[in-house]
């Protein structure tokens, strides 16, 4: 059974606004993405880190990572209280994903800030 | 013209575990049953066959059932509309089955009763015959009040399915916007602050199976929509 504590109190209208808001960041990235894939003719290493030079595409891309972060961390809460009746498996699971997207964001500051 | 039909049969009694049962029914050429006539006539055969029924003209919601996947009222639903082959009857999906077409819907009941379905008004000095409405103001109610309650959107949406006991449903909240717009009613904000929480209503994720079922031809997605709005207004 789902409670209220289990899932920490969590505010209905603000994981509503946090997973729209987030989904309208990473699907701009995803457009960037997509526009420069398809309009580079020959993806070499020097284009790549061009790409990710600039102080706005690091910015943008860390806040990508940072929304992907919050997107999983309230949409998979969704899914796992769906899916998952177990309080110490979902507990387990939801401990596992946020670590995995914490661990991406960590490791995307280090990879932008390198380039 | 034999009519192939298969129906879910469950007697807590005396089964061990549901199973479907096949029957054929002769039927005249040229004419189209409703499901509901069918499940009948299979009943003359075999008395034991269970399953809920009143008005039988899609009007007080008893004989909500799964018909070859889909939820509806076998009363309005013609055998025509289910296409060729067989007829598949299950109960309505995702509530306990009290024996073979009847299911329980206390957990249904349970989320309307949540919602105080019914006008409340804290007007010190009631009007002294009835609340007046506008053309306007009444007009709002279209396409809310109409619902029935036979449980065929909330029993076909899996949020419901997986938290029956926290999210409202699509019904429940089809009746909860019905009175949160209704401007005879004074409780606005005590109802959303009953709706405020991340499960009442934020389960649902508009997947529309509550439109695709209805069979008052109801939107209760839209309804939804318009509660997340109010909540989203006075949120920020």
């Amino acid at each position: 059974m789902v409670t209220n504590q289990a899932s920490v109190k969590r505010n209905g209208v603000q994981d509503y606004v946090s997973l729209r808001t987030t989904a309208v960041i990473i699907l701009a990235f995803t457009i960037l993405m997509t526009w420069f894939f398809i309009t580079t003719d020959n993806i070499t290493f020097t284009e790549w880190q061009g790409l990710f030079s600039g102080l706005a595409m690091k910015v943008f891309t860390l806040a990508t990572l940072i929304s992907i972060m919050i997107h999983v961390r309230i949409g998979l809460w969704q899914v796992l209280t769906d899916y998952i009746k177990s309080v110490k498996v979902r507990g387990l699971l939801q401990w596992i994903l946020n670590l995995i997207a914490f661990a991406y964001v960590l490791v995307g500051l280090f990879v932008l800030w390198g380039v | 013209m034999k009519l192939d039909v298969s129906i879910y049969r469950y007697n807590p009694e005396v089964d061990d575990a549901p199973h479907m049962q096949d029957y054929q029914l002769e039927v005249e050429d040229g004419v189209d049953l409703m499901v509901l006539d069918v499940l009948l006539k299979l009943k003359e055969q075999d008395p034991t066959l269970s399953l809920r029924r009143s008005c039988r003209e899609g009007v007080c919601g008893s004989d909500g059932v799964n018909m070859n996947g889909k939820n509806g009222l076998a009363c309005i639903t013609p055998v025509s509309a289910l296409g060729k082959g067989k007829i598949v009857v299950r109960p309505l999906p995702g509530l306990p089955v009290v024996r073979d077409l009847v299911v329980d819907m206390t957990q249904f009941y349970t989320q309307y009763e949540k919602v105080k379905p019914f006008l409340i008004n804290d007007a010190r000095q009631p009007p002294a015959r009835e609340h007046l409405q506008s053309p306007e103001e009444r007009a709002k109610l279209d396409g809310l009040y109409e619902c029935i309650l036979c449980a065929c959107c909330s029993s076909s949406c899996p949020s419901f399915w997986w938290n029956p006991d926290k999210f409202i449903g699509p019904a429940g909240l089809l009746h909860a916007y019905r009175f949160l717009i209704d401007s005879r009613d004074t409780a606005t904000e005590e109802r959303l602050n009953d709706l405020d929480d991340a499960f009442s209503v934020f389960r649902c994720h508009s997947i529309m199976n509550c439109v695709s079922v209805c069979p008052k031809g109801l939107n209760p997605t839209k309804a939804i929509g318009q509660i997340k709005s109010m909540l989203l207004q006075r949120a920020v």
